[in-house]
């Protein structure tokens, strides 16, 4: 056997501790994305857990499929939509944008801008009379000038 | 004996309550003073008899009588006492029983603080809450009786569920149901009001700090709650949207909107169908609440007993009450009248935005909650609407209203000035900025929701400093005490309360931002490094609990040569029942939380073996729950300014009245 | 108009109930399968009785079958079983089992003590078939036509109901064409 010489050694030492190193990061960089990606998938058998956080054996079972497709280099839409395909749009805490839930989707921001009218309306009326209104009614100067101690 | 006595001191209340509901609603409408007399000693009788009822059921629980078949299925004779207590209303049944407890206790808590009120108000605001005890007493008998016997009496009960068995189980439901319920008492306020046709200032200025109150329980309730579910659950979460917490959180919107709405109609006068309304929806999402969590019809993480038959009970009493109050809305409200003027730029106009803003987030967290039973109904199949939805739509919508949250409080009435808002608040606008863009480096990591979110808590504390500040200075008396004194508990209430809501946003986003979550699978010996610091797994021992067996870990954490924590996560197997619960290990801290639970043995060899561990790192987390406390501290406080305000009142008015006599 | 403005909420609120009222009715632990109408996930896997020979989907070809997902350690399985048996006793459609998560040996026992009803048996060692099959509670039963399709999923043990009224008559029709 040919005695590889010193600086080879460690040349490839500090290649094999690089890649260790740059695995661990991937190794890393994977959990962090998969456990992402798993905390917006539903667990089927129990109540209302993510994936990520249920420990029924199924949910264990589905997070190592999920494990290995990410490792076999699929997205994560394509992920979910391996899971879609076998238990439907259930497994997705975020529902997809689609006419049945457009409601869901867009309403709140159709409310929002319904209440910015709203707000907008009840302004332009209150301001016709912007000028100084009469006290708040049922109370008369004595209690106004009472209170207005009281809130000093 | 003492179960039979329970069952009759509920059949006995039921009675009353039917006197309670419906005498002194005809006396009120005939202005027949003794028929209104009867709402008074029949609020406290049916207090004192529900309170006999509890008792009772709280009786056989302790002593383990397992011929009353609610106590066989609950309980234990091995569990400890505080939850063969807390047991008592571990069960749908039990925990109608504590709801129909606190309504009962509202109604003698009215009864009692009223002496003030218009009589026709007094007798309209008890049989209104008599009507709603009627009610839960008669589906309680009817349909979940808690007192119902076994034959033939099992020797052993099969066991609490293993989830309820925590200290949180003791104090976190009768918060909840202390807020849930207390929000009766401003619904019996407006129904009564609506009926009566009168809502003034003076109708705000009473319901006002009984709303606060319930407020402020509610607010504790859920954040025990969420501490809860975040130590117990064993993933860390302190909040998931799951329909059971949203059944929680949409009374609080509500209320919320509430206390806001009754400020400026006890003010000037203005929003009050608004409010009336405000004050009935607040009372009606707890019901519906109780409606989600009791029927089943939702799936949701916490476990409870659920049955249809019952369901539709609930659901046709909902309809009898919330159906039948917003009828009487739809046809009374118009006639409400507007109230007092003001301009776009106002502390009103801003507290109109702050609750338009709340009720459609309200309405957002409605919607995602229903959204899927609404899809099923429809047969367009099963979807899930969870955490990444709520999110996306909840904090946008709150963003403009935390921007609200500092200018209000430090605008004036009717009409306020830009220029001059901004005079005072240019501080606060200057020290939020700087946080936002600054404090997230010291965290680490620079990201723009962080920023945004720092901002925002920081613009709400500054504002409200601001406004502390401004008062002060601005104060005529001398010394610091004396300017201190001249501020109502309201206004330091409202302080209070906005300062836990910076802190809360402030936890809330240093958590998300910068949590660091690691499942491991560790062998004996071995260390991980998380966030900094190294995790060590120890080993695991067996240890019996009282009820249970564990197996504990030890996971020191350590910081170079220093020692941090030594955390002990447990993984309980309950004798009873066989239910296996994870207990998380957590050390606490003004920065951050660590947090190690244990996952399963990963080799076969068991204990001597590796674990799969789960170690979070959770930053600012429990700044979430305090801020929650100074939220409800706020209320309290604001509420003990109530007393001295009416005492000051009473005292001003005779004095008035000395001067009035001394005149002529 | 203006009692219209004021009903808005009692409006709101009718819908919500009713809504309500009909959720009371649906179960949301049951999630129909996104595989009805779509052809069977295929599977080739080792049978219990003869672990040398192999069972797969393309065997079934040509004929209505069922596929019924058990296991040994499956409580409710049991609930079922009895109704497995007499349905196989009357011999109007092949059964196979899947058994699932399962130590083949606790699978045989388990059979060889409560009756096997299965025209042949095959094992889903590590669930993989079962995910691929969107299998989320055992037991669960598939309806399969001569064309490979899944025609039908009963999810949780089967009922006297459910067999009778919806999965035999489904058999019939499918048979027929």
């Amino acid at each position: 056997m040919t005695p590889i010489p010193m600086r080879t050694l460690g040349a490839m030492l500090f290649a094999a501790l690089f890649i260790v190193h740059g695995l661990a990061r991937a190794d890393l960089a994977l959990d962090t994305r998969l456990k992402k990606l798993e905390t917006e998938l539903r667990c089927l058998v129990c109540q209302n857990e993510t994936l990520a956080d249920s420990n029924a054996d199924l949910a264990a079972d589905l997070r190592k499929e999920v494990r290995e497709l990410a490792v076999s280099g699929k997205t994560d839409d394509q992920i979910k939509q391996y899971l879609v395909a076998r238990y439907g749009d259930f497994v997705l805490f975020k529902p997809p944008v689609k006419p049945e839930t457009w409601l869901l989707w867009f309403g709140p921001f159709v409310m929002f801008a319904g209440g910015v009218a709203v707000w907008w309306g009840i302004m332009r009326r209150r301001r016709r009379d912007a000028a100084p209104g009469p006290p708040p009614a049922g109370e008369d100067g004595a209690v106004t000038r009472a209170r207005a101690l009281l809130d000093g | 004996m003492i179960p039979e006595l329970g069952h009759f001191a509920l059949i006995v209340a039921l009675l009353v309550a039917i006197v309670q509901g419906v005498l002194p609603m005809i006396g009120a409408a005939r202005r027949d003073s003794a028929l209104m007399a009867v709402a008074v000693p029949a609020a406290r009788a049916q207090f004192a008899l529900v309170a006999l009822a509890f008792g009772c059921l709280a009786w056989s629980f302790v002593t383990s009588d397992f011929s009353v078949q609610n106590v066989a299925v609950n309980s234990n004779s091995h569990l400890p006492l505080r939850y063969r207590f807390a047991a008592t209303w571990g069960s749908h049944e039990g925990s109608l029983l504590l709801w129909a407890l606190m309504l009962g206790g509202w109604g003698f808590a009215v009864s009692v603080f009223s002496r003030n009120l218009p009589q026709v108000l007094r007798a309209r605001v008890l049989a209104v809450m008599g009507l709603v005890a009627i009610g839960f007493l008669l589906f309680m008998l009817a349909a979940s009786d808690p007192f119902l016997r076994l034959v033939p009496v099992p020797p052993e009960g099969r066991d609490l569920n293993a989830l309820l068995q925590d200290p949180g189980m003791v104090v976190h439901p009768p918060m909840l149901y202390m807020g849930y319920v207390g929000f009766s008492v401003a619904f019996a306020f407006a129904i009564a009001a609506l009926i009566g046709g009168k809502l003034d200032a003076s109708w705000a200025r009473w319901s006002r700090p009984w709303t606060t109150v319930a407020w402020s329980f509610l607010t504790i309730g859920i954040a025990l709650g969420s501490i809860w579910s975040y130590y117990t659950l064993g993933w860390g979460g302190w909040w998931f949207w799951d329909p059971v917490e949203n059944a929680s959180f949409m009374p609080w919107l509500a209320g919320t909107a509430l206390i806001h709405s009754l400020a400026v109609t006890e003010k000037r006068g203005a929003f009050r169908s608004w409010t009336v309304l405000l004050a009935i929806l607040a009372f009606s999402l707890s019901l519906i609440g109780t409606f989600l969590v009791r029927s089943g019809v939702l799936t949701s993480v916490h476990a409870f007993a659920t049955d249809p038959a019952r369901g539709t009970f609930i659901l046709g009493f909902l309809a009898i009450v919330i159906g039948g109050s917003l009828t009487l809305y739809a046809f009374r409200a118009g006639a409400v009248g507007a109230g007092g003027e003001f301009a776009p730029v106002s502390r009103e106009s801003m507290l109109l935005g702050n609750n338009i803003l709340l009720i459609i987030a309200l309405a957002s967290v409605l919607l995602g909650t229903l959204y899927p039973l609404f899809i099923d109904a429809l047969n367009l199949g099963k979807i899930s609407v969870g955490p990444p939805y709520f999110d996306s739509v909840f904090y946008p919508l709150m963003a403009p209203m935390i921007f609200l949250m500092g200018v209000g409080p430090i605008a004036s009435w009717r009409k306020a000035r830009i220029p001059d808002l901004w005079t005072r608040l240019r501080w606060a606008a200057y020290v939020a900025a700087a946080t936002g863009v600054l404090a997230p480096f010291a965290m680490g990591r620079w990201k723009p929701l962080v920023a945004l979110g720092l901002l925002l808590a920081a613009w709400v504390a500054g504002a409200t400093a601001s406004a502390l500040l401004q008062r002060l200075r601005a104060a005529p008396q001398r010394g610091i005490v004396a300017k201190l004194r001249a501020n109502s508990p309201a206004w330091y209430g409202m302080l209070l309360a906005h300062l836990g809501v910076a802190a809360f946003i402030a936890g809330v986003t240093l958590v998300k931002g910068y949590e660091v979550e690691r499942d491991v699978r560790l062998d004996v010996g071995q260390g991980v490094e998380v966030g900094g610091d190294t995790y060590t797994f120890r080993g695991i021992v067996p240890q019996a609990g009282p009820n249970y067996d564990a197996l504990v870990g030890t996971v020191e954490v350590t910081r170079g040569d220093r020692h941090v924590a030594t955390l002990r996560p447990q993984k309980r197997t309950y004798r009873a029942s066989g239910e296996v619960m994870t207990e998380a290990s957590i050390q606490s801290g003004i920065l951050g939380d660590h947090y190690v639970s244990l996952g399963e043995p990963v080799t076969a060899q068991g204990t001597s073996g590796a674990w799969a561990v789960r170690i979070y790192v959770k930053p600012f987390v429990d700044w979430i729950w305090f801020g929650c406390l100074l939220m409800a501290l706020g209320g309290f406080t604001a509420i003990a300014d109530r007393r001295y305000r009416l005492a000051l009142r009473h005292r001003l008015a005779s004095v008035l009245g000395a001067a009035a006599r001394g005149a002529t | 108009m203006k009692l219209l403005r004021w009903s808005l909420p009692l409006a709101i609120f009718i819908v919500v109930a009713g809504f309500l009222y009909v959720g009371l009715f649906r179960d949301p632990h049951e999630v129909p399968s996104p595989l009805i109408g779509k052809p069977a996930p295929a599977f080739s896997l080792a049978e219990l009785h003869h672990p040398d020979r192999t069972l797969a989907t393309a065997d079934m070809r040509g004929q209505v079958w069922l596929l019924n997902v058990w296991a040994s350690w499956c409580v409710s399985c049991r609930e079922e079983h009895p109704l497995l048996v007499a349905l196989s006793k009357a011999g109007i459609v092949p059964i196979i089992g899947l058994d699932y998560k399962d130590k083949p040996e606790d699978g045989l026992a388990w059979l060889g003590g409560n009756g096997d009803p299965y025209t042949e048996s095959v094992v889903d060692l590590d669930g993989r078939v079962g995910i691929n099959w969107g299998v989320y509670g055992v037991p669960e039963t598939f309806v399969i036509d001569k064309a490979g399709i899944i025609r039908y999923k009963q999810i949780g043990p089967l009922t006297g109901d459910a067999l009778n009224r919806k999965i035999l008559p489904l058999v019939r029709e499918l048979q027929k064409s």
